[in-house]
């Protein structure tokens, strides 16, 4: 029996994850702001297989409700094995560079309730000597970029957050995967240009992601491709790097 | 990933925009022209709008209900064949009709009323929808079921989308012993040993479709293999479904299918088997989605992309026209990879303008060779116009309107019941005398 988590809940790459769990028999506690879409979302996979269906609507910038979340999940499921956070926003670049404000909400909503939430499952999975806490990232947090870079930051914050649970928690018997997407087929994305070999569809993430934890992998990145891809980029020394543009 | 609007054909391209539905939509946009799609399985312009905006259901992925007592399932218009065998089959329930593709959404099987292999036996797709909702350009949400708004109901199965949008539907599915098939798989010599093998099989086999060579010519003509099945008795074992498919990564500058592939695919394929009988059982992948098994198969026709023709002839007129459409195909050269003949059972649809009807239905794909297909196909039209025939609109990228019209008299019933904001590139093309 596996009892997930799912923060996040109503994203596209969380659903598709969700789909392949149901039809495995996992029981799933599913948050997100949207009551209906979480009743939606439980309904399907309640008839995919799912063992049980629960849900709970949270803000993730709401920081106070991310204890009760974790206690309400324990409290329905009797126990909790994983957790699996796939909430973010693709920020308006220039919007955020125009207000101080924005540019905070962003690296609220895309690092900060992470970390919030990731201490709190990290002290959680530690007692209980087992587990999983398996993030979204992104290989926008690998490199800040001039189109990007207040996502960019958040989503690096996670990657360097997660670095150092996966080595706290490596002794404890927890296991941290880091999931760094390239471009995926989602809501998110919805103002792009989405035809080229670079785009992948949120059902192949999902498929990664599950294998992914499934194998206990540290790093993933989803298509694999993107692993050589962000090792280029990496590279690239700053003061040829300052000079593009990405 | 390929552009998703894309038709399977890939030929016409068409300017248009795309927009996808995450949720149930609560409305259609105020401002047409658009038409909504699901998976772009069709081949031609039907599921696609030039100059418009195609609303895809492909996200609309959720299933609403399923009762594994009484076999009836509600779901999302985007949830595919696919997904239902997923849930369905391990309880025992089976699609009541299914196309030769598991990736159509429940939406384009309604919207272009598909039918299978045991159309002889089961109708159409349409004839096992117990209700759908409907929501119109206007708000209007109508649930149709085969009583209750009747008339919708038989405008929009079969209707190509052009009566509204589809948000969920509810079919009801067939128990089956065992998801596996007991298949005969029977090399046969001409066009006649087909027909007798057709009359031989209807009644005993619950699946029958053949495979035809349609690079033979003079007695060979029409040879091919026929095969047919019922599903496994529910003592025999399960049969394990492949794990790995394969996928056309790119398209490839030039069509691969040319004369030469064509004529080594059909020889090798025709004489695969030496015995005249092969007897098997297998999962239902291979039997019934073969082609599924290598995503993005439609690639291998190159940029030009192809054309599906695909008719139907009245069992009276059905040897002679289709003998003759067989000709006049090898008499060009211009082979198809894939020809299929099936026996169309007397079962109907509650579709207005629904493709099946009694008679031989005939597909073949052709890469698209610019004027030299068209041509052919003009020929080939003269055939199945003559025997009283038809065409089917999901296939279709050249269809005359008044060949149209005279195919599908309930056409101006469907252009009656259209939503204002919607149309489609096909409606546009053979409707256009009329509007």
């Amino acid at each position: 029996m596996k009892n997930w988590i799912i923060v996040g809940a109503t994203s596209a790459i969380a659903e598709a994850v969700c789909r392949l769990w149901a039809v495995r028999g996992y029981r799933l506690f599913l948050v997100g702001r949207d009551q209906s879409r979480l009743d939606t979302l439980g309904k399907d996979y309640q008839v995919r297989g799912a063992d049980a269906v629960h849900s709970f609507v949270m803000d993730v910038n709401d920081f106070d409700q991310h204890a009760p979340c974790w206690q309400a999940a324990e409290q329905q499921m009797g126990r909790v094995d994983g957790i699996f956070i796939a909430h973010g926003t693709l920020p308006d670049q220039s919007a955020c560079e125009e207000s101080v404000q924005q540019a905070l909400t962003e690296i609220n909503t895309n690092g900060l309730s992470i970390v919030s939430l990731c201490t709190l499952a990290a002290n959680q999975l530690q007692q209980q000597g087992q587990g999983t806490i398996a993030v979204i990232s992104s290989v926008a947090g690998d490199r800040g970029r001039q189109s990007n870079y207040v996502y960019g930051a958040a989503k690096g914050i996670v990657s360097i957050f997660l670095e150092g649970l996966r080595n706290r928690l490596y002794s404890k018997g927890v296991q941290v995967t880091t999931i760094k997407p390239g471009f995926v087929d989602t809501p998110m994305t919805a103002d792009f240009d989405k035809g080229g070999p670079l785009w992948a569809s949120a059902d192949q993430v999902a498929t990664g992601i599950v294998r992914a934890i499934d194998r206990g992998r540290n790093v993933a990145y989803l298509p694999w491709f993107w692993w050589c891809i962000m090792t280029i980029i990496k590279h690239i020394p700053e003061f040829i790097f300052k000079r593009l543009s990405l | 990933m390929a552009s998703p609007y894309i038709s399977w054909g890939r030929y016409p391209l068409q300017e248009q925009r795309g927009r996808d539905y995450h949720w149930l939509p609560q409305q259609l946009p105020e401002q047409g022209p658009y038409l909504p799609q699901g998976n772009a399985r069709s081949y031609g312009d039907s599921c696609m709008l030039q100059g418009g905006e195609v609303l895809s259901s492909r996200f609309l992925r959720r299933f609403i209900g399923f009762d594994p007592e009484t076999g009836v399932l509600r779901c999302e218009a985007g949830v595919t064949l696919g997904d239902i065998l997923a849930v369905a089959e391990p309880q025992g329930w089976f699609l009541p009709v299914t196309p030769g593709t598991k990736f159509a959404t429940v939406g384009g099987a309604i919207a272009n009323d598909v039918h299978g292999k045991n159309h002889h036996v089961a109708g159409t797709f349409g004839c096992h929808v117990t209700q759908f909702e409907l929501l119109r350009s206007d708000g209007e949400r109508k649930i149709c079921t085969p009583r209750r708004n009747k008339k919708w109901f038989q405008a929009t199965i079969g209707g190509l989308g052009l009566t509204g949008f589809i948000t969920w539907a509810e079919l009801q599915l067939k128990r089956v012993p065992n998801s596996a098939i007991n298949a005969e798989n029977i090399k046969y010599r001409n066009l006649t040993e087909f027909f007798a093998l057709s009359r031989e099989s209807e009644a005993d086999y619950e699946y029958t479709v053949a495979w035809v060579d349609c690079l033979a010519a003079g007695d060979h003509l029409g040879r091919g293999h026929f095969s047919r099945g019922n599903h496994a008795r529910p003592v025999q074992p399960r049969v394990a479904a492949r794990e790995r498919s394969l996928s056309m990564p790119l398209v490839p500058p030039l069509s691969l299918v040319n004369q030469y592939s064509l004529t080594a695919f059909n020889w090798l394929y025709y004489h695969r088997q030496h015995q005249r009988v092969h007897y098997q059982t297998l999962h239902y992948d291979p039997f019934f989605y073969p082609l599924d098994h290598i995503h993005h198969w439609n690639r291998m026709y190159g940029p030009k992309g192809f054309l599906q023709y695909q008719c139907v002839i009245p069992m009276d007129a059905s040897e002679t026209a289709i003998r003759e459409l067989l000709e006049r195909i090898e008499r060009t050269g211009h082979g198809s990879f894939l020809a299929v003949l099936k026996v169309f059972g007397d079962v109907s649809s509650p579709g207005l303008l629904s493709f099946p009807r009694p008679g031989t239905t005939l597909a073949l794909d052709f890469p698209y060779q610019g004027h030299r297909t068209l041509h052919l196909f003009e020929q080939l039209d003269e055939v199945v116009v003559q025997a009283g025939g038809a065409l089917y609109p999901a296939k279709d990228a050249h269809m005359k309107a008044e060949h149209f019209q005279r195919f599908y008299p309930n056409a101006a019933k469907l252009q009656a019941l259209k939503d204002p904001n919607i149309s489609s590139s096909f409606w546009n093309r053979v409707m256009e005398t009329s509007s």
